[in-house]
């Protein structure tokens, strides 16, 4: 057998497609946390933030979603190949079930993954595409002047850069108490998946020893955490009011009315 | 003490089984477990209906042969330890106990308790060997083996090859068992010369027999009666990947 052909069809050769593409959606997750705390910098900040990311070549930006789509869909379709080939070494399940040692997490990773899954379909659609009905957060509402280093970036025109208001569109979705509710919900599991993904992925590539083994899954409790607590500030933040929508409060109107 | 079991009770492979409750009225908590199914099995020929039927052998934890899973844990609630160095004085007098077989697709049922594990034979024999030149046998000690690989290859080599990894994993996985063969062999210098062939063989057995896939959860490990160590699986997982590597760039093996 091919070592190509290997990777696709055996047990391990599936896992390892598994632990490569969970690094890059481990890192990515960092990331997008990393940009999304930016919100409590302020709504200049995650707005120039925003700008960024969607003023870079179109083709670039096509290239790293489809990237990171690729990723996510082979992690899955591995993980339902995987699934059904171990479903099936054990027709006759036990009478009486028992778990010596497992932790909650890793015994739960194809429920925490099929919610995490729907969620991020969810997400995507939201906050992403904005097509869920009754929350398509109105452009001429939520168009700001694009704001770096303290000041209005203009054109050449004299007339300032526009930029989304990514801003208020946070703060009026997680103003919806289902959506912070599925939100929590959702950074929970994915806290979960991570604890064991982490030191997993490790594991599959045959990167941990004895000493390591223990590090590794303290490692990815903590990785876990971090970034639970991280997105989970968000939506706990809007909710108790700390973080509101106000545009006339945004440096960039103070100074246009000047 | 008194007891009541639930016992697997399946005629043969083509047949479904089903659980048997018996009661045994005075068994000693000085006797094995394996002596308490001896008991039951003297009870039900004395009542003129068939035994039930269970591996064993040497009963000194050191063959393999014993394979029960009782109350959902592969060779009892005792860990690193067989079933037939289990004792009654574990459980409490009134007890239920649920005596189970080793449940894998690769591991089909016989009759009762008893499971066809030759799947094991066959990972083996894909690549369980070394190469020797023949004639007289070299004097012990000419090739030099480091203390700390010793060590390693002695902890592998623990594995007694009884199953219980695969029938506590609920992905019915045997990486445990085919990790502790080859990191024992892969790591010593007599087994290099086979080192790559040899990975890529015995898991590519492993995966024709039909087990299950690791989702790296450690119930192999706990319930091993050697404590085979999952850093073991790591190792295979790192050989594993750099053969196949090798293999696309040089014949391996």
């Amino acid at each position: 057998m091919s070592a190509l052909s290997a990777i696709f069809t055996t047990t391990i050769g599936r896992k390892v497609i598994m632990a490569l593409t969970g690094i890059v959606l481990v890192l990515f997750v960092l990331g997008h946390m990393a940009g999304n705390l930016l919100i409590f910098v302020g709504p200049d900040a995650i707005n120039a933030y925003a700008y960024q990311l969607h003023s870079m070549p179109a083709a670039l930006l096509w290239a790293i979603r489809l990237f990171l789509l690729v990723c996510a869909g082979l992690h899955i379709w591995m993980a339902v190949l995987l699934t059904i080939a171990s479903r099936r070494a054990r027709p006759q399940s036990y009478q009486q079930e028992a778990t010596v040692q497992a932790s909650y997490a890793s015994r739960t990773m194809r429920m925490s993954g099929i919610i995490l899954l729907a969620f991020i379909v969810f997400h995507i659609a939201h906050y992403t595409a904005r097509i869920v009905p009754g929350m398509e957060y109105d452009q001429s509402l939520v168009e700001v002047p694009l704001v770096q280093g303290g000041e209005v970036v203009l054109k050449s025109s004299g007339v300032p850069v526009m930029t989304f208001d990514v801003h208020t569109m946070m703060v009026q979705g997680f103003q919806v108490w289902w959506v912070s509710l599925f939100y929590l919900i959702a950074v929970g599991l994915l806290c979960m998946h991570l604890s064991h993904g982490f030191s997993s992925m490790f594991q599959t590539l045959g990167l941990r020893n004895r000493i390591w083994e223990v590090r590794l899954n303290r490692a990815g409790l903590a990785y876990g955490w971090l970034i639970f607590l991280g997105f989970a500030s968000i939506p706990l933040a809007v909710m108790a009011g700390m973080i509101q929508a106000d545009p006339s409060s945004s440096i960039a109107l103070v100074e246009l009315l000047k | 003490m008194k007891l009541t079991l639930k016992v697997w009770r399946q005629k043969n492979n083509q047949t479904l089984g089903r659980l048997e409750t018996y009661v045994l009225e005075e068994v000693s908590e000085d006797s094995s477990f394996l002596e308490m199914l001896d008991i039951l099995n003297e009870q039900l020929i004395a009542d003129g209906q068939t035994p039930v039927a269970f591996d064993h052998d040497c009963r000194e934890g050191i063959c393999g042969m014993c394979s029960l899973t009782i109350n959902g844990i592969p060779h009892g609630p005792d860990g690193g330890t067989t079933v037939c160095q289990l004792h009654m004085r574990r459980f409490n007098d009134g007890d239920t106990i649920t005596i189970e077989p080793w449940r894998a697709r690769p591991f089909p049922i016989i009759k009762d308790l008893v499971t066809d594990r030759s799947s094991f034979d066959h990972i083996m024999q894909a690549g369980g060997f070394i190469s020797v030149r023949t004639g007289s046998a070299i004097d012990a000690n000419e090739i030099p083996v480091p203390k700390p690989v010793a060590d390693y290859a002695m902890d592998a080599a623990a594995c007694i090859g009884c199953g219980a990894c695969v029938a506590a994993c609920k992905n019915a996985s045997a990486m445990l068992f085919t990790s502790a063969k080859v990191a024992q062999l892969n790591s010593l210098p007599q087994g290099k010369p086979e080192k790559d062939r040899r990975v890529l063989a015995m898991v590519n057995a492993m995966d024709e027999a039909g087990f299950g896939s690791c989702t790296n959860y450690g119930e192999c490990s706990a319930v091993c009666p050697k404590e085979i160590p999952l850093d073991m699986i790591a190792k295979l997982n790192r050989d594993y990947i750099v053969a196949q590597t090798k293999s696309i760039f040089t014949k391996v093996g």
